[in-house]
């Protein structure tokens, strides 16, 4: 098994990409629309002897499976789409306290309350801003195609481990649903228990020859440990900033109007940007990648061009990425916003027809 | 030592030299000192992994010398699930309050149990909310004063003290299920044997072990602590009768 050209639908692609990067354990609770993660991995299970998968009693077990499995050195996996992931935040609040590196999907789904099981982005605050309680990052990114959600799963494990934090793929119903061609990786063979050991000195994996016994916790009882804890914190995500931002410029070069968009928006937006050229208006496409750490640097130096009007904000939620544009736009250009709900994608045209009443 | 004496007691060496944060008279470091003694006896400390949820004994780990994982309220056997299903070799144990356990756990430690989940689960039966200052538990008794039971709890109104020994015993995916007190001497080394047994049975990968223990709480109950020997031996030992629940060693000898 190496390097394969598969025609995949994204949850599978998804699931298919986490054994090939070695995942160890994954934890999870069925909802639509990302069943199919756990359906895949149950069924492929049996060809991975030193994998586990297991069918928790809820979202708020799972993630908590996924926190003891992780801090005693599983390459760790749990998916979920939204009603599960808001079930997930104390977890992961804890697991993101704990230095612990683990990969979570949310395959987003409509909300708010148990909403629709149709395609959303209504849980970028959740995702980018915490989520749960007190001061904490995940990093976080949205793919726009089969291929992207196999790159950045693959990838993720080895992201955590380095940053010792969780890392999130944030999809949606449609990505996961939709069936492309992908380039699947080569798989990384399952680690032994010795190398589990060597690559995680700080695991809680039993004492075995180390001298100190190892505490995997969140809790920092006294206030100056606590203040630490969270200076800590917020100097490694500081250094996450400076190497972790992922963006992709879309015919932006020249554009008098930016589109700023993310996930499955941002293939919409393309096409927009693709039929205005036609028309010979210069609008061009920013789309974060990373949605934290957030790509600053490329939209503040858009937002100070003279030949920059306004920018649009597009997502399938009622404008929330848009209050990070504007705070990195800071009052310079206008910035507006336009996105549909309930699982409705808006058409490149309409998109247009947006940008063109605000021309 | 010295010389013509034989060491009969001692601090096992799986307990760390600091001076415990528990309550004068508090159950939960008898509870730390035994089952640690356990694991020293058994030669266990190198691999054993422990789990300390939120509760009195969240600090756990300030005090027994081998790895440990604090969970969040109630997540323990979650938690447990992962590193066991991580490490099907090591032993683990989850050390759990009843608020903990019984009340916001109440989902993860049944189905821990009715997979079988092979760690062994400590469940401190206090019949209070010890660490959050004296509230009402799931397993407080009829009639019981606590802060959020002012007047005595009224099953009428807000349900009956829930025997978790005897419920866990019901599911098949558990291999032992004992109730134990530590309110005396002999008391306090049957709990020792049976906290082995546990570890025993979890090493032949026969099922889930849980002892539930059922202890005091002298700041919460408003009782010095010789007296909470005479409220668990005339009211909590009323109500939660000792002895083995479920043993699937004993049914496979006969
Ligand atoms: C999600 C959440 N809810 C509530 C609490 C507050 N809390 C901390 S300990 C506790 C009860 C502890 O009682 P128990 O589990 O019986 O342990 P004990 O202190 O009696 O040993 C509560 C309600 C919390 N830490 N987390
Ligand atoms: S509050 Fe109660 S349970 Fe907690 S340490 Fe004190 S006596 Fe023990
Ligand atoms: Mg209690």
């Amino acid at each position: 098994m190496d390097k394969k050209i598969a025609f995949m639908k994204g949850n599978e692609a998804l699931a298919e990409a986490a054994l090939r990067a070695g995942m160890t354990g994954y934890f999870g609770y069925p909802i639509t629309p990302q069943t199919e993660v756990i359906e895949y991995l149950c069924k492929e299970a049996p060809k991975y002897p030193k994998f586990t998968v297991l069918q928790a009693e809820s979202e708020v077990s799972s993630i908590n499976m996924v926190y003891g499995a992780a801090a005693a050195g599983g390459r760790i996996m749990t998916t979920t789409s939204s009603p599960g992931f808001s079930l997930m935040q104390e977890g992961i609040s804890y697991i993101a306290c704990a230095d612990i590196p683990c990969v979570i999907a949310n395959v987003q789904r409509g909300g708010p309350g148990l909403g629709t099981i149709q395609p959303s982005q209504g849980d970028y605050f959740q995702s980018v801003k915490g989520g749960g309680h007190g001061d904490y990052k995940l990093i976080v990114f949205a793919p726009n195609s089969v291929q992207e959600v196999v790159d950045y799963t693959y990838n993720a494990f080895d992201l955590a481990n380095k940053w010792m934090c969780p890392i999130l793929i944030l999809s949606d119903g449609a990505i996961g649903q939709m069936m492309e061609k992908v380039i699947l990786p080569e798989p990384i063979p399952a680690r032994t228990a010795e190398e589990m050991r060597d690559e995680k000195p700080w695991a809680t994996n039993g004492k075995g020859k180390r001298t100190k016994r190892n505490i995997i916790t969140s809790l920092n009882i006294q206030s100056d440990a606590m203040e630490r804890r969270n200076n800590e914190l917020q100097e490694k995500y500081r250094r996450i900033e400076g190497e972790e931002v992922r963006y992709e410029t879309y015919k932006a070069d020249d554009a008098e109007i930016l589109i700023t968009a993310y996930g499955l928006s941002s293939r919409v937006c393309k096409k927009a940007v693709d039929i205005a050229r036609e028309q010979g208006l210069k609008i061009g496409l920013v789309r974060p990648i990373t949605l934290w750490p957030f790509p600053t640097k490329v939209i503040d130096e858009f937002a100070s061009k003279p030949n920059v009007k306004f920018f649009m904000d597009v997502e399938m939620n009622v404008g929330q990425m848009i209050e990070d544009v504007k705070l990195v736009v800071n009052g310079r250009k206008p910035v507006y916003f336009y996105g549909r709900t309930g699982g409705i994608l808006a058409t490149a045209e309409e998109i247009l027809e947006q940008i063109k009443a605000k021309m | 030592m010295k010389e013509g004496y034989t060491l009969v007691y001692k601090r096992p060496d799986t307990l760390l030299k600091t001076r415990m944060h528990y309550c004068p008279g508090c159950f939960h470091s008898i509870l730390h000192k035994l089952i640690m003694e356990v694991v020293e006896e058994m030669g266990i400390q190198n691999d054993v992994i422990g789990v300390s949820p939120v509760g009195c004994s969240v600090f756990a780990y300030d005090y027994m010398d081998v790895d440990f994982q604090e969970a969040a309220h109630g997540r323990a056997c979650a938690v447990a699930t992962g590193i066991k299903r991580t490490l099907p070799n090591h032993p683990v144990f989850t050390y759990q309050g009843d608020g903990d356990l019984a009340a916001i756990g109440l989902a993860e430690t049944m189905h821990a149990c009715n997979r079988g989940e092979k760690f062994s689960i400590f469940f401190v039966n206090n019949a209070i909310y010890g660490m959050t200052g004296g509230q009402m538990a799931p397993t407080t008794l009829e009639g019981q004063i606590t802060t959020t039971s002012p007047y005595g709890r009224d099953p009428k109104n807000v349900g009956y003290p829930m025997k978790m020994a005897e419920m866990v015993s019901q599911l098949p995916g558990v291999a032992y299920c004992e109730r134990v007190c530590l309110n005396n001497p002999a008391n306090v080394r049957k709990a020792k044997k049976s906290i082995r047994k546990c570890f025993e049975i979890q090493a032949q990968n026969l099922g889930t072990t849980f002892l539930e223990v059922v202890s005091n709480c002298p700041t919460n109950w408003r009782l010095s602590p010789i007296k909470t020997l005479d409220f668990v031996e005339n009211n909590m030992l009323k109500y939660y009768p000792l002895g083995v629940k479920k043993d699937v060693t004993a049914t496979e000898e006969k």
